[in-house]
């Protein structure tokens, strides 16, 4: 069936004035363009109008100023590699393309921090740091390509979340472009800062709704000299989760403990040939850090609760390298989902520590109940689980039993005490199920903020409340 | 303002025969970290992620199939380095060429197009005769006037950057010279045909020579067919699927009356091709099993010493650091890396030192020089910072795009590495145990 092709609609001047301030070359706005910014990592679509490569500060801040005046909807891109559709333009307008402003400006050893811009990839900022004994922690399994601008909107955490945090435990100093194009900083060098309302905190995981980050200082920590990886693979599911509180229990923070059920080890079996066991219920891959014989230690501790928990087999990696490709073999889980099915929706549901098993049971029945497919893992040190929808989207009528689907998995993480989204943010997706997490009086006051900082409803609109 | 080149397939459909994988795109990006445009341009629309939805969006009659649709799709260098990290698996230089194929038949092709690959570059004869004005003006005098003068560059950037591409012609193309059967140095092991990679013969008849004789010191005899065709890589890259298969049928006439058990290649890219013969003609009834059993035979050089004879013995040692840079259709086409590093390794004395992003294009990638030599030079020049990087005296490489490339930027950065393919390495290893007087005399002993 053939829709017409996208064409932008912004006015001829508009898009005149925009290349005044970018260059020509920095404005796209042919159909093949607009098509291909229409999506981010998500299954949904929805076309923008232009699209305009910023490669400073100050062109962020005459874009928006203009936006602002022509009431022209702004939506921050850096990567498109988000998991919650906040990057899509529902409304069209423009992507604001961050992925050039890629530099790192400064890396601090002295007062342990670093200054960089919002397109730089992650992974090439912690070679960077690393490179110099220091430590970003935030580890969002699309490293390889998410930009840390896309991190801070999305407040994206990622494995080491147990022992390390998210991103919004780094986050010393923002600048950012507010929705007229007024340029603001928030924070500053010292780690200790309250003076005043902790704006930076607003601004990170704010998706893109209420400014445009266009600078980021993160403190960082001393790069942990060795590492220990083990892998548990338990019979039954409610032992591996079990796990997690005994290990936490013996006095022992792992920097990561994941949980991989059994189709998600399918899946990845499928996918990389790494052979992991299937006739398990559950998988756990722990890893522990600090000095090289702290980490000797602390792995034997955590192996030996994990058998006292019920684990058929613990297998500590003998080598950095073996300890690797159990960790390639995590950050493939999400890729190989791909392969099962065409289509995937990854929800990022937050429960206490404690209702792992619950929730694993009770999503496991939503998957029978709709007949969708469901991979779980997650990083059950910190009760972040991924369930992951296997569907395709072509067929009739499965939308829809996936969305009824995702509804009954959110009401379960409420329930259970948790929460919609732990890392990959609201964006669109989840958007029609905020009144489950959120008070009618949260998402007012939530409101009423938002229309402070862009009263013109510019700043990705139609997203997060709805 | 985009014009239409036709109007959009009544199905929807561009008939790619990898179509199915359009779905399969599970928009994760992670082919934008290893995308060399992608990392040049900043966009979407540069990146292989970008460029599947685009073909998509065509093939389901979502867009047009314009000119800006058909520029989109020859942007991409054909490097295949995102099919290296797909989760998925999708063929996504696949998809691209094959694109490109399906636009191409909708529209009148440019003479100039036609008579480049439909005549000059079907017939060996006819190529290596339009190589002949090329090396009259490198030994006329009229290269040294025209580079003394300094003018080209002035005239212009673009020609001059081609003129300065074009390294040393060798007298007569290896073709023309070198005997049909090549014994074997002592006992016969195995019957090597040898598939002859047309700028190889052209322009590096020294390395294809460096080929033959370590193939010879290995105990293979050497057949080389004199009335073998281009591969049709070339071809395949400019959407002319027809052109190319009449090439491949014919080269697998040529090789199979040769009763061979293996076909060597020396130019990675010809490798690639003809290892995709089966997958080029497998809806040619007469041909789809002639064309698995003929790719089946196919080795890179580096994999035949590697995997087959097992190259052992022989080597001399040689002084210096060797650097070795991965050409895109020898690692991501052909999934070999570990070979060529292998063989390297594998001769005493020198010292070997890991190339940072061996594995990203220098920009060569076909015709991308000429046709997009703004970004191939961008890309060739951070290429050679990290080669730069290395101090390396040598840079190996398997595939006569990439040397010529490579030679271009060892003279735009002044860099001491002097650019060599690997056969060329190995045979000076085994001149210089002959010169030592090696007890097995220039072959491993058997």
């Amino acid at each position: 069936m053939a829709a017409a092709p996208p064409a932008s609609r912004l006015k001829p001047a508009v898009l005149e004035a925009l290349a005044g301030i970018v260059g020509r070359e920095n404005v796209l706005s042919d159909p093949e363009d607009l098509a291909v910014y229409a999506y981010d990592g998500t299954w949904d679509d929805a076309p923008p109008d232009a699209v305009v490569t910023v490669l400073n500060t100050q062109q962020v801040a005459q874009v928006l100023a203009l936006a602002n005046a022509e009431r022209i909807p702004i939506v921050g891109r850096g990567a498109g590699s988000g998991l919650s559709g906040g990057a899509i333009p529902v409304q069209g307008g423009i992507v604001l393309n961050l992925a050039r402003m890629d530099r790192i400006l400064e890396i601090d050893a002295v007062d342990m921090c670093a200054a960089a811009e919002p397109g730089v990839v992650l992974a090439r900022f912690h070679a960077e740091v690393e490179k110099r004994g220091l430590f970003y922690p935030p580890d969002p399994a699309s490293l390889k390509q998410c930009t840390l601008g896309g991190n801070v909107a999305e407040s994206a955490g990622g494995p080491r979340g147990v022992k390390y945090g998210t991103t919004k435990d780094y986050v010393l100093e923002l600048e950012v472009v507010l929705a007229g194009g007024q340029v603001i900083r928030t924070g500053g060098k010292p780690v200790k800062n309250v003076t005043g309302y902790n704006l930076t905190q607003l601004f990170i995981g704010s998706e893109g709704t209420l400014g445009i980050i266009t600078w980021i200082r993160v403190r960082l920590i001393p790069l942990p000299p060795a590492q220990r990886t083990l892998m548990a693979v338990f019979p039954r599911l409610e032992d591996a989760c079990a796990s997690v509180t005994r290990i936490l229990g013996a006095g022992i923070v792992p920097v990561a403990i994941e949980l991989f059920d059994t189709t998600t080890v399918k899946c990845v079996n499928a996918y990389t040939g790494i052979g992991l066991p299937e006739d398990a219920e559950a998988i756990v891959l722990a890893q522990v850090d600090g000095d090289a014989e702290l980490v000797v230690r602390e792995i034997a501790v955590v192996a030996e609760q994990c058998r006292l928990a019920g684990a058929a087999t613990v297998k500590v990696a003998s080598s950095n390298a073996e300890a690797d490709g159990l960790w390639a073999a995590r950050r493939a889980i999400s890729p190989s989902l791909g392969r099962v099915a065409p289509n995937k929706l990854g929800e990022d549901i937050s429960v206490p520590r404690s209702q792992i098993p619950e929730a694993v049971r009770r999503i496991q029945a939503i998957s029978r109940r709709y007949a969708i497919p469901i991979a779980i893992f997650g990083h059950a040190g910190d009760g972040n689980l991924h369930p992951n929808l296997l569907f395709d989207k072509r067929r009739p009528g499965e939308i829809e039993r996936v969305q009824a689907a995702a509804g009954e998995i959110f009401k379960t993480a409420v329930d259970l005490g948790g929460t919609l989204s732990g890392e990959h943010g609201i964006g669109l997706l989840k958007m029609p199920y905020v009144p489950l997490a959120l008070s009618p009086d949260v998402i007012s006051l939530s409101k009423q903020l938002k229309r402070v900082f862009d009263p013109n409803g510019i700043l990705n609109p139609g997203k997060v409340f709805p | 303002m985009a014009v239409a080149i036709a109007d959009p397939p009544a199905s929807g459909l561009l008939g790619l025969p990898h179509g199915e994988q359009l779905n399969a795109c599970i928009r994760c990006g992670l082919c934008l970290s290893v995308c060399p445009t992608y990392r040049e341009e900043g966009i979407e629309t540069q990146s292989p992620r970008g460029r599947v939805n685009l073909i998509k969006a065509v093939d389901e009659g979502v867009l047009h199939p314009t000119e800006t649709f058909r520029a989109h799709m020859y942007h991409c260098l054909d490097c295949r380095a995102c099919e290296s990290v797909c989760p998925p698996g999708l063929k996504i230089g696949e998809l691209i060429v094959e694109a490109r194929g399906a636009i191409e038949r909708r529209r009148p092709q440019p003479l100039l197009k036609r008579f480049i690959l439909r005549w000059l570059l079907t017939r060996p004869s006819r190529y290596e005769l339009f190589v002949w004005p090329m090396r009259l003006y490198q030994r006329s005098g009229l290269r040294w006037l025209l580079r003394a003068s300094g003018l080209l560059p002035r005239i212009s950037p673009y020609l001059a950057t081609l003129e300065a591409l074009l390294p040393d012609l060798p007298p007569r193309p290896l073709r023309q010279e070198v005997p049909v059967i090549s014994p074997a140095f002592g006992e016969e092991r195995f019957r090597v045909g040898f598939f002859l990679g047309c700028v190889m013969s052209v322009v590096f008849a020294d390395a294809s020579r460096a080929t033959m004789k370590v193939l010879r010191r290995n105990s293979c005899s050497v057949v080389t067919p004199k009335d073998q065709y281009c591969c049709g890589a070339p071809h395949i890259s400019e959407g002319e699927f027809d052109t190319a298969r009449d090439l491949a049928r014919h080269n697998i006439d040529v090789f199979e009356s040769l009763n061979v058990d293996y076909v060597v290649c020396d130019c990675a890219a010809c490798g690639a091709e003809t290892k995709g013969y089966q997958h080029l003609l497998k809806d040619d009834p007469e041909y789809a099993e002639r064309a698995r059993a003929f790719s089946a035979k196919v080795r890179d050089i580096s994999e035949f010493l590697v995997d087959v004879v097992q190259i052992d013995g022989g080597l001399a040692a040689l002084e210096g650091q060797v650097t070795y840079h991965d050409a895109c259709h020898l690692c991501h086409a052909q999934g070999i890396k570990r070979q060529p590093r292998a063989v390297v390794k594998s001769i005493p004395g020198i010292q070997y030192k890991e190339l940072p992003e061996a594995d990203w294009c220098c920009g060569s990638a076909g015709d991308y020089v000429l046709t997009h030599q703004e970004r191939a030079l961008k890309i060739l020049e951070r290429k050679m910072a990290n080669v730069n990087s290395t101090d390396a005296d040598l840079l190996v490489a398997g595939n006569p795009g990439c040397m010529l490339q490579l030679n271009l930027g060892v003279q735009r950065t002044g860099s001491k590495a002097r650019v060599v393919h690997l056969s060329q390495l190995v045979e000076a290893a085994y001149e210089a145990g002959e010169r030592q007087g090696a007890p097995n005399g220039g072959g491993p002993a058997r």
